[in-house]
């Protein structure tokens, strides 16, 4: 599962490379796991269609924890829904594994934003144990074993037969992320996993996806509007501009740890992020 | 002096805290309190006061045709349990409650699984109850008898009416308040269609269903007396209804208590039974209602 990875670069390479070097790059590298290939996605109001994301491209390799940036309206979470599945393209194309993504699926399980993701009427232990079964990946007694080892990953196992609403928000996030780690899906897709949770808790619970990472080596598609977040969970970060989303930078970030908080490198590269998101407009549009 | 005022800086400390020892962290709740909060005290007290009024009220009033007292009525209703005739009443109205309430469910069931599934199926749904829940379910047993004859297929026909269509409607307000993240979570598994409605939804949903299945049940007795009140025996045998009917014929007043006084045991029953025990082991527990 663990790749050696060829990471390009160092902390602070040029933002986007020319296309035609990008393609050498691309083909140095191999195939990648998650392809985003020149999509458009629009969603309906009332009374008119609004385009959230306008032909945006990236690549994510095996193991890479990639983060989608941007301020609100860049349609991040949008593109996250669309890799899932639950939104189709306008135009362009997602593919995974080289297949066509069309509609949702358990090789692509999500991590949600809200609390009540967890079905109230199931323990943590079935909770865990439920997109098992129901995409009949495994058998029930399988099913409870494996569930049981991912609870007791993120620290959980002494709370399997308890109810979500007897859980922390913490707790429920740290179900969420078990249930989904059970699962072993090709792409592990994160929508502001954290953004209900108070700075503290907020803080080890991305100490903690970082470690269990560092275990297992999941892919990551990490969506998020807080730029330290970013640097410190992602190895490489799509930047996104806002109205409508557009590719605005790809920028790595393997250097940056938990530890690098506050570190004069670490504000020079928030500081670098802040100017091009929210330079845009002395630029002009 | 500064015209800024600033605050004076003080030393740190840290202190060593021993194991908390001095009271007690968790205590017990005094005995009465205890007792009162259990449900059926409150609600048996409850009874009680009302079985007390009604015998002090009949004393008062001294007319046995027009109301009989507590007492009477309780010793006419141990009678007719100890001869079993109001069991065998009481057994033949149950088991066509039974069959209409469960087909009714069944089809509200189908419904509003369409309903979920499809524009066809919820302009069905919208335009089929707007149409017929208004409709007393009374007022269409004449027109059941015409079709299915004096017995029990009528009497069932009127039952599924007045269950269907609440029902359907409580469902249907149940599955739409479902909240998006939990049926996305449900379409991430792959799960779809009967699948999931049955492993999503209806869970999803239980509090406005088991409200449905309440107030349907409700409507079902009510019908289903109101009924046999109405066009009497079906088929040769009368039920609880007609039992109620045929005593105040004969001026047996207080067997017209008694047979009121048991529409009530098992409604209370049923309630306290099957419904909050349903509710204790789902939606209580499932903190999905307090």
């Amino acid at each position: 599962m663990a790749t050696t990875m060829l990471r390009a670069g160092p902390a602070f390479a040029p933002p986007v490379p020319a296309a035609p070097q990008r393609a050498a790059a691309a083909a140095a590298l191999g195939t990648p796991l998650l392809q985003v290939d020149g999509v458009s996605l629009e969603y309906r109001t009332r009374e008119r269609v609004v385009r959230a994301t306008h032909r945006v491209s990236f690549d994510m390799h095996e193991a890479d924890r990639f983060v989608l940036l941007g301020p609100s309206g860049c349609g991040k979470s949008t593109l996250l829904k669309a890799i899932g599945g639950f939104i189709r393209p306008v135009e362009g194309e997602i593919r995974l594994d080289a297949r066509t993504v069309s509609a949702p699926g358990p090789d692509r399980i999500v991590v949600f934003q809200e609390f009540d993701q967890l079905p109230p009427w199931k323990t943590v232990h079935q909770n865990v144990m439920f997109p098992l079964l129901a995409s009949r990946t495994l058998g029930r007694k399988e099913a409870a074993e494996r569930a049981l080892h991912c609870l007791d990953k993120v620290g959980l196992a002494r709370f399997a037969d308890a109810h979500p609403h007897q859980l922390s928000g913490g707790m429920k996030q740290r179900v969420a992320i078990a249930r989904a780690l059970a699962m072993q899906p090709r792409v592990l897709l994160m929508d502001e996993p954290f953004a209900a949770l108070d700075a503290l808790t907020r803080r080890k619970m991305q100490e903690e996806l970082l470690a269990l990472w560092d275990e297992v080596r999941f892919t990551l598609l990490f969506v998020t509007h807080s730029i330290e977040e970013a640097l410190v969970v992602g190895n490489r970060i799509a930047l996104l501009s806002p109205h409508p989303g557009r590719m605005r930078a790809e920028i790595n970030s393997h250097g940056f740890t938990l530890d690098s908080l506050g570190g004069s490198a670490f504000q020079a590269a928030v500081q670098r992020i802040h100017r091009m998101l929210f330079e845009e407009e002395g630029v002009g549009a | 002096m500064s015209a800024l005022l600033n605050p004076p800086v003080r030393a740190e400390y840290e202190r060593k805290l021993e194991p908390f020892t001095e009271v007690a962290v968790e205590r017990e709740l005094p005995l009465a309190t205890r007792i009162w909060a259990q449900g059926a005290v409150r609600k048996g007290l409850i009874l009680a006061v009302l079985a007390l009024l009604w015998e002090l009220l009949a004393r008062w009033q001294d007319n046995d045709l027009l109301l009989p007292t507590f007492i009477a009525t309780a010793r006419a209703l141990v009678d007719g349990l100890a001869t079993g005739e109001l069991i065998d009443k009481v057994r033949i109205s149950f088991a066509v409650l039974l069959q209409g309430y469960l087909a009714g469910v069944l089809l509200a069931f189908v419904l509003t699984t369409l309903a979920v599934s499809t524009q066809f199926g919820r302009d069905l749904l919208d335009t089929l109850t707007s149409m017929f829940n208004p409709l007393p379910a009374i007022a269409l047993l004449p027109l059941a008898l015409l079709w299915f004859g004096l017995g029990r297929g009528s009497l069932v026909f009127v039952l599924i009416h007045s269950v269907l269509w609440p029902l359907a409607l409580n469902t249907y307000a149940g599955f739409q308040g479902v909240p998006e993240t939990l049926r996305m979570a449900g379409r991430n598994y792959g799960l779809r269609g009967l699948r999931y409605v049955l492993q999503i939804l209806v869970p999803a949903a239980l509090p406005a269903i088991l409200s449905g299945l309440k107030i349907g049940w409700a409507f079902a007795w009510r019908t289903l007396i109101a009924a046999e009140l109405v066009f009497g025996a079906s088929s040769g045998k009368g039920g609880l209804g007609w039992y109620i009917f045929q005593n105040r014929n004969e001026l047996y007043t207080d067997r017209v208590f008694a047979g009121l006084a048991m529409v009530v045991l098992i409604g209370l029953l049923v309630e306290s039974l099957g419904f909050a025990t349903l509710e204790r082991l789902t939606v209580r527990r499932w903190g999905q209602q307090r």
